[in-house]
């Protein structure tokens, strides 16, 4: 196959760096045209990075694009939008209050001595919808219309741009199946007339559906690109994880847990919302650590949040010792004694313009009540023995916690918890975007909050890390609970074979 | 057929319009004769004309606080350019406006450059331009000309007592140039774009910075056309004049029905929301016995009203942003 010749677009030793981050090294890519080329990876390993150097919203610092043959640089989207180059986002980004017509033909309205025809332009936008067999009232708003629509609105325009190359990033996450059978049925007949499709997803099922290759991404370097029916999944998911050659051996089983009393129970029954969690079941106990597998998307965060009440669970209930606990609200599960440690800590957990002190305190001030403030001098005190404790690196309880860096900004959201003394924490991703030292501190971190009588709920995209620590594994998939291992069956192996199955 | 959604503001203003003017002439017998009509849109002229420009701040998703500032601004400028350099009123309208305009401009340059909240910048404006007004004169002037004089004079009749002045056909031109612009442009459309969602508008390719640069320019440009027009209508120029007029413009835009949050409404429901306006306060007139504050009671019931009618409206959408609304 002379996939040079063909190649729509062509990418060689693309790399782009952020301060401190190599978002992206070295990575080749190939689409032709005619194909649906799926772009996978976990978090973190460089697929937006990718996409957004293809798009022009961030200039490169080395290797080359080329589109059909010649080399660009684009400055912005509207650039590469002008070359050919069309993204469609997850979250759709047209103009809500303007007619579908208007949004399909913005900038490009038909004039008559200067000013639009509209007839002109409404036939034309009602031609660019033909192309994909939709039949709506074009001069409606497009804010009256669903989100699937106007999804496949955004790819009208996009095709009606007379776009080469197509990006769909995560385009299914908010559709149903009806939804997405129709944008798999516009997906092939694109293909047909020859656009080169980039089809950024999490949904493993859809890429075996509609994909010819898949290229995958790992912590921002290419692992390879393979042609989709000679994959098989597990393999496909071998190399989004990434493994480690040598199995980490540092296995910890309940029986070394340096926890002897009575551990709390904690009873998870039935917790699921529609179109988020199909209902899981799980049990916890004090001096315990279960783990949380799973690739992006299958639930792990989903689960987290409706067992913190952050999101309102409509099935299910959870049970303290036997009780039932009332969680609509976070406010609900911190007064409970349980505790959540966000994946995205920026946009989540911590509150970066106030200092380490304030941040340590919050939890305890909530579960106090904001009438009973604690006093200044105990604040400074508990604040204090918890940076010497957990190894803070701060200059003082004073600085702000949005300069520290981020290994000791997660320290800061674990002290916050700890002083508030919880029962049942969740950590959902406690180790992303730390430094290696750091990593290493919060694991023995976990490990010592378990032997004080904790249960302890980790969710974590690096499974080397979970068979590290966990007791037990809960295995994700496709936002449900697939399985449970104990004991010797937690390897990567065996929860590759979990997810995979 | 289903009623477009876009439209139901503005089908809310005219049905408001057409019960107040239905209610004064069952009301008062005077009230049907053209020469009431003639006079509203005399008394408004100036009012509309700026609410016009007003509308494509806002149908932007901005503000702009100068433009009662402005009026008092130009009026003062002309009497200064007619009767302190003895300048025709023509020439001094070319230079005042064209002052004007490049304010506007110059507003909307910084507003788009750095990215700054348009209230801030516009009542800087504000505040700059009345201070303004007192540095070229600290009392009222009449302007005296004999082109004002025909100014005030000119009058098209119409069936009835009632007729339509120059001010009055200066401010439909507007409405009508207004629409143009709003529905036949390129410009027009992109405002709509970027009031309905910024980011959006700017990843589908829109200028963004230079269309808001435009809008600051047309408001500008019709706010110093609506302070020729009521210079002219008073003959006289006073720094305090029209104070408080950005927040009548405003209140006649979003009686019009244009979503406050920008992204929807229409040029010809300011020119209604005007109109309205000045009918609750010709009602309040006829009345008599009431005093000439419940004007402002009533708008601002109404404006009550239009707020939570819009509200209603985009909520129903899906796919707003919250940062949109």
């Amino acid at each position: 196959m002379s996939e040079q010749t063909q190649s729509v677009l062509s990418i060689r030793g693309a790399a782009k760096f952020f301060p401190g981050v190599k978002a992206l090294q070295d990575v080749d890519f190939d689409l032709q045209s005619g194909e649906i080329h799926a772009l996978l990876g976990e978090n973190g390993a460089g697929k937006s990075t990718l996409i957004k150097v293809i798009t022009g919203v961030h200039p490169r610092d080395a290797g080359s694009v080329t589109l059909s043959g010649r080399e660009i640089h684009p400055k912005h989207p509207g650039d590469a939008q002008a070359l050919g180059i069309s993204t469609v986002y997850q979250e759709v980004n047209l103009v809500p209050t303007l007619s579908v017509a208007e949004n399909l033909m913005l900038e490009r309205q038909t004039l008559k001595f200067g000013f639009i025809a509209w007839k002109k332009t409404e036939s034309d936008a009602k031609a660019a919808l033909d192309t994909l067999g939709l039949d709506i009232d074009v001069n409606r708003p497009l804010g009256s219309y669903s989100v699937a629509i106007q999804q496949l609105i955004a790819i009208a325009r996009a095709v009606a741009l007379d776009a080469r190359v197509l990006i769909l990033d995560e385009p299914t996450a908010s559709l149903d199946g009806e939804e997405i059978k129709t944008l798999f049925r516009i997906m092939g007949e694109l293909r047909a007339k020859g656009l080169g499709i980039i089809f950024v997803t999490h949904f493993l099922d859809q890429v075996y559906a509609i994909t010819d290759r898949i290229t995958v991404l790992r912590n921002g370097r290419l692992v390879g690109t393979f042609v989709t029916r000679d994959l098989p999944q597990i393999d496909l998911i071998n190399h989004m994880l990434g493994r480690e050659l040598a199995e980490v051996s540092s296995h910890r089983h309940l029986d070394e847990s340096g926890f002897t009393g009575k551990g709390r129970q904690i009873q998870i029954k039935n917790l699921g919302k529609k179109r988020v969690l199909e209902p899981v079941s799980l049990d916890l106990s004090g001096g315990e650590i279960v783990g949380l597998a799973g690739l992006l998307g299958s639930g792990r965060t989903e689960l987290s949040e409706l067992i913190f009440g952050a999101t309102k669970a409509d099935s299910g209930l959870v049970f303290l010792d036997g009780e039932p606990v009332m969680l609509r609200s976070p406010r609900h599960a911190i007064r409970a004694g349980f505790g959540l440690c966000p994946e995205d800590r920026k946009q989540d957990g911590i509150v970066a313009e106030l200092s380490v002190r304030e941040n340590i305190m919050l939890a305890l001030q909530g579960r106090r009540g904001w009438l009973r403030p604690i006093a200044r001098a105990e604040q400074q005190k508990t604040a204090d023995e918890m940076i010497k404790a957990l190894g803070i690196a701060t200059p003082d309880s004073e600085k702000p916690v949005g300069q520290l860096s981020g290994g000791n900004q997660q320290k800061v959201i674990l002290a916050r918890w700890l002083v508030s003394k919880p029962i049942f924490l969740i950590l959902d991703e406690p180790t992303r975007g730390i430094d290696v030292g750091a990593h290493a501190d919060i694991i023995k971190l976990i490990k010592e909050l378990c032997d004080e009588g904790l249960a302890l709920l980790v969710a974590s995209s690096e499974l080397d890390e979970i068979v590290a620590f966990a007791d037990r594994v809960a295995v994700m998939r496709d936002r449900e609970k697939v399985s449970e291992l104990t004991g010797a069956d937690i390897t990567q192996d065996k929860i590759i074979a979990a997810i995979a199955q | 057929m289903k009623i477009n959604e876009r439209y139901y503001p503005l089908l809310a203003t005219l049905a408001v319009l057409v019960l107040l003017y239905g209610y004064g002439i069952v009301e008062h017998r005077a009230f049907s004769d053209t020469y009431v009509l003639g006079a509203l849109l005399t008394d408004n002229a100036f009012l509309i004309i700026t609410a016009v420009g007003m509308t494509f701040v806002i149908l932007s998703g901005g503000i702009d606080l100068s433009v009662g500032s402005m009026i008092a601004f130009v009026g003062v400028l002309m009497a200064e350019l007619v009767t302190g350099f003895g300048l025709h009123p023509l020439i001094a309208v070319v230079i005042s406006m064209a002052v004007g305009t490049a304010f506007g401009a110059f507003m909307g340059l910084i507003i788009a450059k750095f990215d700054i909240q348009p209230f801030i910048i516009t009542l800087a404006g504000m505040f700059f331009l009345r201070g303004m007004c007192f540095l070229i004169n600290l009392d009222s002037v009449p302007i005296d000309h004999p082109f004002v004089s025909d100014f005030g004079g000119f009058k098209i009749p119409l069936p009835g007592r009632g007729w339509i002045s120059a001010a009055a056909l200066l401010m439909l031109i507007t409405v009508i140039a207004g629409v143009v612009i709003a529905h036949y442009t390129r410009f027009g459309r992109n405002v709509y774009a970027i009031g309905g969602d910024r980011q959006s508008a700017e990843l589908l390719g829109i200028p963004v910075h230079g269309t808001i640069i435009r809008v600051y320019t047309l408001s500008g440009f019709f706010s110093a056309l609506a302070g020729v027009v009521f210079a002219f209508y008073t003959a006289s120029a006073y720094p305090l004049a029209a104070v408080g007029v950005e927040l009548d413009a405003i209140a006649a835009v979003v009686i019009g029905g244009t979503l406050l949050t920008g992204g929807m409404g229409f040029v010809v429901g300011t020119f209604f929301g005007g109109i309205i306006m000045g009918v609750i306060q010709t009602l309040i007139a006829f009345d008599g016995s009431l005093n000439s504050w419940w004007t402002k009671i009533m708008i601002g019931a109404l404006l009550f009203g239009f707020i939570v009618l819009q509200r209603l409206i985009t909520r129903s959408f899906s796919g707003m942003r919250a940062g949109a609304t």
